[in-house]
């Protein structure tokens, strides 16, 4: 489509059709100019074409000077932008997204994110594992975790895992944590086990709409060959797929975050929670979950049910939580980020946690145990700090 | 066919490259099995220096003015010439840039088998070969026919290709040196400047754990004592920590120091894959988990904090004694 | 300018590797394969001097599981032809008869410059490239990270340990083992492969006889042994400090 297009107005053109396309995209027409989005994105000061500079270029049909910059790889999906909009303009899924799909396409990728890209699509999952091997962890959960199969395809509860959980040894330990969880509630889960691959939500924002088109599909097919009432994710972005984007691709099932399944459970949850974990908490809101999908309480909720927990409220919070810098490619543009920034959101975020007296920040999203662990080594001051997932802070709690 | 090992030395700018060391080792264990001599094959212009200390029966020179720098047509005519001539029982070159560039192309003319990446050979001529990443290994025996063989190190000791007494040199008239399609224009160095990390044969390597900028003072203490310098993990050049020069990983260097001491590095893989082909791993590491103690030979979990100034210390005091 | 990248199909060693039943072989059964990353690098080396100067590449590969996928990424990245010859040998597969079977089929297509990985992580008897290039009675320079080509040749820089290169003039036609493309392998969409499949045609012709002579067959191959986790230093900072004393010392290090 745009390389048979030479003028630079008639690709602007062209270019914000596509944008139409987008749910609620034509409202990119009634921008303001007010410069929010700019202002309220982590890396808006350091882009060239932030969003509202971005929608001003389509207006002054120059759409070609976008497309020369390389700075929309700082863009972390993370909602700020789209949170603050007086025009709810879908800033994010709409114009950010397009904008490094047209860039994609045209080959303009930074290096580092080439790995993530091309190991999603040739192992199913971004670290580059063997997808042979996805379910291996199964056998170390420390909890049974039955894994579906033909002689076995029915469950309550299918327990979508992820990529980092299944192969990361960080996040491995949030995966035995919820198995030990969901066990000690008597749940009736299990998980996909090798069939699985990565939800594809992120790749999707970095700009890769048939990847995650041929994920999705490879999921779809998955989750067609068992029979489920549920499913449940620890990862916001996987929920994020299953319930906003899946259901356009014919893939429509109920989803719930963990944190939201555990909330609804929570009166048969609490008398499980007996042993202390005396801290002070500070809940970090993944995007996904909070901004994304106005999940703020659930996580709260159950958080506040652990005894001896204190929660604390960062200065950023709820809906104007701070990104741990992972989504939108972000996990794997660090390198890139850090030669443009010489900042991490991270890292800001950690800060934060410290200034409010945080001993554990808590998180629900497999990105972030990873991010804030590593700035946490740098953060003078926050070198106290522990990260854990909720689903870690519950099972701590749990009688043995 | 003679039962002579031959081996091609390889050298640049007037310098006989490790390889041809390890591959003199290699091709000396191989002539006590065939009961034939350890020849040097040398080709270059005013050359014979670099057959000094060189530990082989024989040495052949071949001078010409076209083999004064590497060039694969030239080499590999001239190579041919060698072989056809002397028919030896097998000919060493290194799996290099110079060695890989003219073994295939000798073994299609002069229709001599070939067999690539060995590792290490027995007396008995057997060839273990390393593919795949060093995954799989492939073991064959040496045929009763001239065949060629490319070297990789680690099998065999550099020092065991070197001697004091220069092996007598024979001259091997070259053979017409005319047609020759590739031609050198010139070298360009490499940037100078700081310490190249690659040829260190002591290496301290500081990894996030070290925590701040300042801390890598502690790291800097232990290298001087050790007579090393100090490299990193990507995370400690970004922060500016230390230059890029010293970057160890898949975007950095790739080293191959005697000791490489891992101190607050967690082993990403895209570091790991660097360092490989260190002889002696130590980590320091106070995740019991961390991914480089897979890689390590010894580890410890004391903190660094706490570690690396008593070992300093103790290492001070035991080149004092 | 005419230029053919001939491309080998090897395993992925992210897979366990298994060696099968006859013990000298590589279990097929459990393989993955992917393109030869050097392969990758000479494909994106081609494009790049298409860009630059004009002309047509060509990718040829033998048949092999996963192949046509690797044939229409490249159609996407801005490859002209693809050549795929068809075998039931793969068994029969070394580098030599590989070779011999791509120099009758190059021979006709008549290029100006072959540019192949220097390497592959499976070659056992040589590499592709110089074999190649002997067969056709073409010059060959190994190691290259960056070609520009001009009337008196391909002027290629070749790398030397220690970050050496050096520039020699190669006259044409000649065959060029890549190191590394002047840029990363281009990144190509998804959605654009899948186009491809639906324009790109795929040349399928029979593969001629592979003839595996000039390699030096192995009797066996085995695994090495299993890399073991480090073995921990215990004792309080004084104690392991001594140890470590004592482990460099008998290194040699100290």
């Amino acid at each position: 489509m745009t390389s048979e297009i030479v003028s630079a107005p008639a690709r602007t053109q062209a270019f914000l059709k596509t944008l139409y396309g987008v749910t609620d995209g034509e409202r990119i027409q009634r921008c303001l100019q007010c410069g929010m989005c700019s202002g309220a994105c982590p890396y808006g000061y350091l882009m060239e074409f932030p969003p509202s500079r971005l929608i001003t270029s389509m207006r002054a049909e120059e759409i070609e000077r976008v497309l020369e910059a390389d700075t929309v790889w700082l863009c972390l999906s993370c909602y700020a932008c789209t949170q603050v909009c007086p025009q709810k303009i879908p800033l994010t899924a709409a114009l950010m997204t397009r904008t490094k799909e047209e860039l994609l396409l045209a080959g303009k990728v930074p290096t580092e994110l080439h790995a993530a890209l091309e190991n999603s699509q040739r192992y199913g999952n971004v670290l580059g594992q063997s997808p042979r091997k996805r379910a291996d962890w199964v056998k170390e959960a420390g909890a049974p975790v039955r894994v579906l199969g033909k002689e076995n395809p029915r469950t309550e509860v299918l327990w979508y895992v992820g990529d980092y959980v299944s192969y990361h040894p960080r996040l491995q330990a949030v995966g035995r944590a919820v198995a030990k969880v969901l066990n000690a509630l008597g749940v009736d889960f299990a998980v996909l086990g090798a069939d699985e691959v990565s939800d594809g939500d992120s790749q999707r924002l970095a700009g890769e709409r048939g990847l995650f088109e041929l994920l999705a599909e490879k999921n779809g097919k998955a989750l067609g060959r068992v029979q489920f009432q549920r499913i449940v994710t620890t990862d916001p972005h996987a929920y994020n797929a299953f319930k906003n984007e899946y259901p356009a691709l014919g893939i429509a099932y109920p989803v719930q975050h963990l944190t939201q399944f555990l909330a609804e459970h929570l009166e048969q949850l609490r008398p499980h929670l007996t042993r202390e974990v005396k801290a002070k908490v500070a809940f970090h809101d993944p995007c996904f979950l909070g901004r994304a999908n106005a999940v703020y309480e659930e996580p709260r909720a159950i958080l506040a049910a652990i005894p001896g927990v204190e929660l604390v409220e960062m200065a950023h919070s709820r809906e104007t939580s701070l990104c741990c810098g992972g989504g939108g490619g972000g996990m794997w543009l660090d390198g890139f980020h850090w030669e443009k920034a010489h900042a991490r959101t991270s890292e800001w975020r950690v800060q934060e946690a410290s200034a409010a007296g945080a001993d554990i920040l808590a998180v629900a999203c497999p990105y972030e145990p990873l991010r804030f662990e590593d700035a946490v080594k740098v953060v003078p001051g926050a070198g106290n700090i522990v990260v854990r997932d909720v689903a870690e802070l519950i099972a701590e709690s749990l009688t043995a | 066919m003679s039962q002579d090992i031959f081996v091609v030395v390889e050298h640049l700018r007037g310098e006989v490259a490790e390889i041809t060391y390890v591959m003199l080792g290699m091709g000396r264990t191989l002539a006590e099995g065939t009961g034939g001599k350890v020849v040097a094959v040398l080709l270059g212009q005013n050359a014979t220096g670099l057959a000094s200390d060189l530990s082989a029966d024989q040495a052949l020179y071949v001078e010409h003015p076209s083999l004064a720098e590497f060039t694969p047509d030239a080499y590999s005519a001239a190579l041919a010439a060698v072989i056809a001539d002397a028919k030896p029982r097998a000919v060493l070159l290194g799996s290099t840039s110079i060695g890989s560039d003219v073994a295939s192309v000798l073994s299609a003319r002069l229709k001599l088998p070939m067999i690539s990446s060995c590792r290490t050979a027995g007396r008995d001529g057997t060839l273990q070969c390393q593919i795949c990443g060093g995954k799989i290994m492939a073991e064959a025996r040496l045929p009763d026919s001239t065949a060629l063989v490319t070297v990789i190190p680690g099998g065999h000791p550099a020092d065991a290709g070197r001697s004091t007494q220069p092996a007598a040199v024979t001259a091997f008239a070259p053979p017409e040196l005319s047609q020759l399609r590739v031609s050198l224009k010139q070298y360009i160095e490499p940037e100078a400047g700081d310490v190249d990390i690659a040829k260190e044969p002591v290496l301290v390597s500081i990894g996030r754990g070290i925590q701040t900028g300042d801390n890598v003072e502690l790291a800097e203490e232990l290298a001087k004592a050790l007579g090393g310098v100090v490299c990193g993990s990507r995370p400690v050049v970004d922060q500016g920590w230390l230059p890029a020069s010293r970057l160890v990983g898949k975007s950095g260097k790739r080293v191959k120091p005697k000791l490489y001491l891992a101190v607050g590095v967690s082993g990403a893989p895209e570091h790991m894959e660097a360092v490989t082909d260190s002889q002696l791993i130590l980590a320091i590491n106070t995740d019991a988990a961390a991914p480089i103690f897979g890689l390590a030979k010894y580890g410890t979990t004391l903190d660094l904090f706490d570690l690396v100034p008593a070992l300093t210390s103790a290492i001070q005091q035991a080149k004092a004694a | 300018m005419n230029i053919v990248v001939p491309i080998k199909i090897v395993p992925d060693l992210v897979e366990e590797l298994a060696i099968d039943a006859s013990g000298a072989a590589l279990d097929n059964s459990w393989l993955r394969l992917i393109i030869n990353e050097f392969d990758d690098h000479a494909m994106e080396q081609a494009i790049l001097l298409k860009e630059q100067a004009g002309g047509q590449v060509t990718v040829i590969a033998l048949s092999a599981e996963g192949v046509d996928d690797i044939l229409f990424t490249a159609a996407a990245k801005g490859i002209d032809r693809l050549i795929k010859l068809e075998t039931e040998e793969a068994a029969a597969l070394n580098n030599h008869a590989l070779a011999r079977a791509l120099a009758e089929v190059i021979a006709d297509l008549k290029p100006d410059l072959i540019l192949t990985g220097v390497q592959a992580h499976n070659d056992l008897d040589g590499s592709v490239g110089p074999l190649l290039a002997e067969l056709l009675g073409m010059p060959y320079v190994g190691y290259i990270a960056g070609v520009k080509v001009s009337g008196d040749g391909a002027l290629a820089r070749k790398e030397y340990p220690g970050g050496l290169v050096a520039e020699l003039l190669v006259q044409l036609p000649a065959v060029l083992g890549i190191q590394a493309a002047e840029k990363p392998p281009r990144y190509v969409a998804v959605s654009k492969v899948r186009q491809a499949m639906q324009t790109a045609k795929i040349d399928a012709r029979p593969c001629p006889t592979l003839d595996p002579a000039g390699g030096l067959a192995p009797l066996r191959l085995y695994q090495p042994e299993p890399a073991e986790r480090a073995t921990m230093l215990e004792g309080d900072v004084e104690a392991v400090s001594a140890k470590i004393v004592e482990l460099l010392k008998n290194a040699g290090v100290m």
